[in-house]
């Protein structure tokens, strides 16, 4: 992590401790906390999303499917078979990084967005699944009677701590990326997303790095999906669907495709604008999403995050934007 | 012709073919390329000197021969793993990462020289630290070595085409190769800037890595190379020294035409 990223880390986490402390203290908004809440819960898929995205440049239209294979193997597992929630997270996580293995190993060989049409058919055909397979998910009905999260033995009800549980595993997650993309790793996935055919002729094993950050980002994705379940409890199919995906999809570019902390500022922004200032326009939403997009793309297409001031400090000249290469 | 006796080849090509749907690019090119020289490859337009840097580097799979290197057989493998054996190239058309700064892009080329993975940089291992320390530093000396150090926080895309070149050959000889293909390293160059280029192949060569080189300035071709291998429309027309194709009568035809 570079200097920038811990000046970040300084604010943001900061601005992430004290948010519940000052928000309960107004009546009218004491319910941002579990906005936030599930702020937090996208804010893992989005970091996953993000580093497939945002750096390797693979796009997956299915993260909302391996949120929810993460939640309902949670799901199934915690109310029907009596485990512990945090016994089925890992089965979660592993069903999902399965799946997606396999969904990567044909499409990541190849160049070009096929992840994209894969992970579209992929994401449509789990959330037949989770709608149809009544026996097992409850379908359209949902599935209820899932036990919330205990930890230390004493279960979470209080919303504040759900809200500090759920954002210091972000915050985990998040070193945890940035870690992987100030380094060799990092490297290569930008190379990757750059030039792919100079990055394999420099070394680079391109399809192994695409299929590991994929599994990565469902492994995110799953983790998410499982304190997803616990938080609320019951789940219908109807949270997992194509159109969440998209969202994710949009998190991630409104905060800024490059950057990990851009890609958690998109996350909260949607999350309240989703399920805060949306409410009323109900079906138009899609419209909203539509011009939010558009006015991302047209006026600060680094996303949110380029809107950050700049600190003082060493800095680069800039230089013109010369050449492309010439020749 | 082939009079060499410069011990055992590091790089055999043998019978290589390479077709695209009817076009032949390649027509049974065999030919030997021995170790610690220059070995320039020349020819007209379309003679299919990129296409055999592809055939070598695992860009394209030839649609017959053998490419082996050292003895071993290298044509199927991927291209990385060809890089990762000792053989590295530049582009034709500059393929650097331009977003990245000059010296990460030559960081990014220590890949196939280190190891660790997601889960020990994610959770920054210690082998991973000094690890990290080892490629920024050995990074530095490869971007000291071609003349590239006082740019190295520079984003590569905003360099000149000329630095951009050199960084291309820069990020090559970071993968340590024991071969390295560079296509068409002075186009674009300007006269001191090709010397300049002339000068930095030969201290590769020193080094003891051996140079193949595609280029089109005669002049650079043959002052440097100790060795030329001239293709025309495919196939092998000539090799020997560059006084040798300087005056060999198949050589000036294929270039200035039937006369």
């Amino acid at each position: 992590m570079n200097r920038k990223d811990w000046l970040l880390f300084l604010g943001v986490g900061l601005f992430i401790g004290v948010f519940p402390l000052v928000v309960l203290q107004f009546k009218a908004v004491s319910h941002y906390v579990d906005v936030m809440i599930f702020a937090g819960i996208f804010s893992l898929v989005c970091l996953g999303l993000s580093m497939l995205m945002g750096f390797a440049g693979q796009i997956s239209m299915a993260q909302a499917a391996f949120f929810g294979i993460g939640a309902y193997a949670s799901g199934i597992l915690t109310s029907r078979f009596g485990l512990n929630p945090w016994a089925a997270m890992p089965v979660g996580v592993a069903l999902s990084a399965s799946v997606a293995w396999l969904i990567g190993i044909p499409t990541l060989r190849l160049k070009g967005h096929y992840l994209a049409m894969a992970t579209l058919g992929f994401g449509v055909i789990v959330h037949i699944i989770l709608g149809e397979e009544v026996e097992w998910t409850g379908g359209p009905s949902g599935l209820v009677d899932i036990p919330g999260l205990s930890l230390f033995g004493r279960p979470v009800t209080n919303d504040v701590h759900w809200y500090y549980l759920v954002w210091g595993i972000v915050f985990l997650a998040l070193v945890f990326c940035l870690h992987v993309i100030h380094s060799r790793v990092g490297r290569a996935l930008r190379a990757i997303h750059e030039e792919e055919t100079a990055a394999e002729a420099m070394g680079v094993p391109t399809a192994r790095f695409k299929l590991q950050v994929f599994v990565l980002s469902a492994v995110f994705a799953a983790v998410a999906g499982s304190l997803y379940t616990h938080y609320v409890t019951c789940l219908n199919p109807g949270s997992f669907n194509l159109m969440w995906s998209i969202r994710f999809l949009l998190m991630v570019m409104v905060g800024g495709m490059r950057s990990l902390w851009g890609a958690i500022m998109g996350t909260v922004l949607l999350t309240f604008v989703g399920n805060e200032w949306l409410q009323v326009f109900a079906d138009f939403e899609v419209l909203i999403y539509g011009a939010i997009l558009l006015v991302v793309a047209m006026f600060f297409p680094g996303g949110l995050v380029s809107l950050v001031p700049r600190w003082p400090g060493p800095r680069k000249d800039p230089i013109p934007a010369a050449s492309d290469g010439g020749s | 012709m082939d009079s060499h006796d410069f011990g055992k080849a590091i790089l055999e090509l043998e019978d290589i073919t390479m077709q695209f749907g009817g076009i032949t690019a390649l027509q049974g090119v065999t030919y030997q390329v021995p170790p610690d020289v220059i070995q320039a490859v020349i020819g007209p337009n379309g003679a299919g000197k990129t296409t055999l840097f592809h055939c070598i580097s695992g860009l394209l799979q030839p649609t017959s021969g053998c490419v082996r290197m050292n003895g071993h057989r290298i044509n199927g493998l991927p291209p990385h793993r060809i890089t990762a054996l000792g053989i590295a190239r530049t582009f034709q058309h500059v393929a650097l990462f331009k977003s990245m700064t000059v010296l990460e892009n030559v960081m990014l080329a220590r890949h196939p020289r280190t190891h660790s993975g997601f889960l020990a940089t994610g959770f920054r291992l210690p082998g991973m630290r000094s690890e990290e320390k080892q490629i920024r530093e050995s990074a530095a000396c490869f971007l000291d070595f071609v003349g590239l150090e006082d740019d190295a926080h520079l984003e590569a895309g905003t360099l000149p085409l000329g630095k951009q070149k050199i960084l291309e050959i820069a990020r090559a000889l970071a993968t340590e190769p024991r071969l390295v293909l560079l296509d068409e390293p002075a186009g674009g160059l300007n006269m001191r800037e090709t010397e300049e280029l002339g000068e930095l192949i030969r201290r590769i060569r020193e080094k003891g890595t051996t140079v193949m080189l595609v280029e089109h300035d005669m002049n650079l071709i043959m002052e440097i190379s100790d060795r030329i291998l001239v293709l025309h429309y495919g196939r092998h027309l000539a090799t020997g020294t560059p006084v040798e194709i300087k005056d060999h009568p198949a050589v000036i035809e294929a270039y200035l035409g039937e006369g």
